[in-house]
């Protein structure tokens, strides 16, 4: 018999049993709507619009930011796993290693001044460190400055 | 422990010197515009130029450094287990990392002008052309599946970055988002296909299939696990060099991508991942019976799906996009023939069909490009076909440039697209391909109906009188004669070039 049977078998059964207390709720249970019981959170406050509202998209930023850091800290970690077996047993690995790891770092180390000095992890939105580069810098009459203005940050209630 | 007994692999770092130098003018690139933003740019544009020369020097130093089959570190300690270190060195290599060093080196020059005019002069925009670079250099130098994830990923990260560049434009930023999520859809079929072919070889260097089949009694399942993941690895790569019907993304990024970044990313991405491909295939010969018609078909239907659309583009960009796919077609018609070579005797047929038609797609589609970037004023930019009316009034050098490019698309003689296109000709029918080659024929013929639409517009006078331009830079007017030289040169030097291409 396969051994996967007994596995196949609790799936099928937690399947129907959320089946049948999903339906049988549905089908047995009172239906009396109100506007309030209808409305999408039902917990008191009334909605004040609607949720598709543009919000800075710093928060997407932060989040690449930290997925960066996370990846380094595995890298380091791993690193860090084998450093101390290759120190104790003398290998030409450990230093080979250390100084691959700094080179690595040191990168690292430049990729994060800059995010630092772009104002990525500030609040304000920002594009280029000299706002002057997206200027007109032909001699043509017009001015139009084609630039992203900083805005105060929206957040919803 | 094992491992803790493990050596450094030795590593002949003059045969990495170009990938380092490329990746540090794109660090000090980037250090430049931190610690010291000046409103022009000119600065990282010519440490730009000294990194990529000087990259090219490097090359071009140790050109006759003996080819190493692979070197560096290796993911797997294990004695004796085939495979080896992450990266190799061969000519065929060093043709495509020059060709990627070039292609960087020209879009560097005609940038800024563009940059300027569109009102997006960032200065990251050098620094992440590099690593592109970079990216495709890698992955054009390894055997490694890992490896050359790697570096297409680095390539493409930068990509898409680039592509969003113009942060006001609603299509610059489809094509941003558009890029990126299915460049990642890709990453991931291609992935998937790297850990099967892993989990049937048990490593991660293309070496082991072969090493997988040449065992007298393989194990049917790894043989089957080998095939998915061949399967998937092709399907990552056809995205990639946007091959039918995984092309739907390309006409649509290349549209809304600022124009000097679709020329960098039509020529090098394009150069990269074919070249990673026939690397690829190379090594998994055993299972050309399945892959060769897999490609046959996708090649006729690419060449001919990718003209026949062109045809109905009014959009100079999108026009030059469904080009770049038919291009791709008649590439992948070069490596059928190489593969189907392969098996035949008293045929041998090399990488340089294929290498010589990158140099000059390379060449054609980049100078294509800094042409119709000439169309950028005032931080607008039209590339609809009436918008290239009058160029040859404001600008007409670049305008007669235009006609030698869309030429040599088309392969009119004596241009390097022409040449090109006969050498895959005559590959295709040596290797008993005519009915392939017929229809790559057919196909170049269909395909000069909309180069000559460029061409026509270019020379046509406009409706209505034209705003003024600004005058096309040094920059542009200087790519414009390198490509057209570029061109020219590939053929007068057709015999030495194909001989270092094929050795």
């Amino acid at each position: 018999m396969n051994p996967y049977l007994p596995i196949i078998i609790l799936i099928a059964i937690a399947a129907v049993i959320s089946t049948v207390m999903v339906v049988g709720s549905w089908l047995l249970g009172p239906k009396k709507t109100t506007p309030y019981k209808s409305a999408p959170f039902e917990c008191g406050v009334t909605p004040l619009g609607s949720a598709r509202e543009r919000f800075p998209i710093k928060f997407y930023l932060t989040a690449m930011l930290f997925i960066l850091f996370d990846i380094e800290v595995v890298f380091l970690w791993s690193w860090m796993a084998v450093f101390k077996d290759w120190v104790d047993a003398g290998s030409p690995m450990a230093a080979y290693s250390f100084w691959a790891v700094m080179v690595y770092m040191f990168l690292w180390f430049l990729g994060d001044l800059y995010v630092i000095r772009s104002g990525a992890l500030g609040w304000e939105e920002s594009t280029t460190l000299n706002p002057e580069k997206l200027k007109n810098t032909t001699e043509f009459e017009d001015e139009t400055v084609v630039m992203v203005e900083s805005q105060p940050a929206k957040v919803g209630i | 422990m094992n491992s803790a007994l493990a050596q450094p692999a030795p590593i002949p770092w003059e045969a990495l010197l170009p990938l380092i130098a490329v990746a540090t003018t794109g660090v000090v690139a980037m250090l430049i515009e931190m610690i010291w933003p000046r409103r022009s740019n000119d600065v990282i544009v010519w440490v730009c130029i000294v990194g990529l020369a000087a990259a090219a020097g490097c090359v071009v130093y140790h050109w006759n450094l003996p080819a190493l089959e692979s070197f560096g570190p290796r993911f797997d300690n294990a004695q004796g287990s085939v495979g080896g270190g992450l990266f190799l060195h061969d000519r065929f290599g060093q043709i495509i990392q020059l060709t990627l060093i070039a292609t960087a080196f020209l879009t560097v020059i005609f940038s800024e002008g563009y940059l300027r005019e569109k009102r997006l002069a960032f200065g990251e925009f050098y620094p992440l052309v590099m690593w592109a670079a970079m990216g495709g250099m890698i992955m054009a130098t390894s055997r490694d599946l890992l490896i050359v994830f790697l570096g297409l990923e680095t390539l493409s990260i930068a990509l898409y970055v680039l592509a969003g560049l113009s942060q006001k434009d609603k299509r610059s930023q489809e094509s941003a988002l558009k890029y990126f999520l299915l460049g990642a859809f890709a990453s991931g079929f291609m992935l998937y296909g790297i850990s099967l072919i892993y989990g049937a070889t048990g490593t991660t260097n293309v070496a082991g299939i072969p090493a997988l089949f040449s065992l007298e009694l393989p194990d049917p399942t790894a043989v089957n696990v080998a095939y998915a993941g061949m399967g998937l690895i092709l399907v990552g790569f056809a995205f990639k060099v946007a091959l039918v019907p995984f092309h739907m993304w390309t006409p649509d990024v290349y549209q809304g991508a600022p124009t000097v970044v679709t020329g960098f990313m039509a020529a090098a991405s394009k150069v990269a991942a074919f070249a990673a491909l026939i690397r690829f295939l190379d090594a998994s010969m055993a299972m050309k019976d399945v892959w060769i018609p897999i490609l046959t078909v996708l090649a006729v239907i690419t060449m001919t799906v990718g003209n026949l659309i062109a045809l109905a583009q009014k959009d100079a960009k999108r026009i030059l996009g469904y080009s770049s796919i038919a291009q791709a077609g008649y590439i992948l018609v070069a490596i059928v023939a190489w593969a189907k070579a392969k098996g035949m005797p008293n045929l041998t047929i090399g990488y340089e069909t294929v290498a010589f038609y990158l140099i000059a797609y390379t060449v054609m589609t980049l100078g294509a490009f800094a042409v119709l970037s000439s169309a950028a004023s005032k931080g607008k930019e039209g590339t609809l076909l009436e918008d290239l009316y009058g160029m040859w009034r404001r600008a007409p050098f670049p305008a007669a440039m235009m006609i030698v490019f869309m030429a040599s698309l088309a392969g009119v003689p004596p241009t390097g697209g022409f040449f090109g296109k006969l050498f895959i000709f005559f590959d295709a029918v040596n290797a008993n391909l005519v009915w392939l080659a017929l229809i790559l024929a057919v196909n170049s013929v269909i395909s000069v109906a909309y180069y000559l639409k460029i061409v026509q517009a270019t020379l046509r006078d406009p409706e209505v009188h034209p705003t003024k331009f600004a005058p096309v830079n040094v920059g542009l007017f200087a790519t414009c004669f390198l490509c057209a030289i570029g061109l020219f040169a590939i053929v007068l030097f057709i015999d030495p070039l194909k001989s270092w291409l094929g050795g």
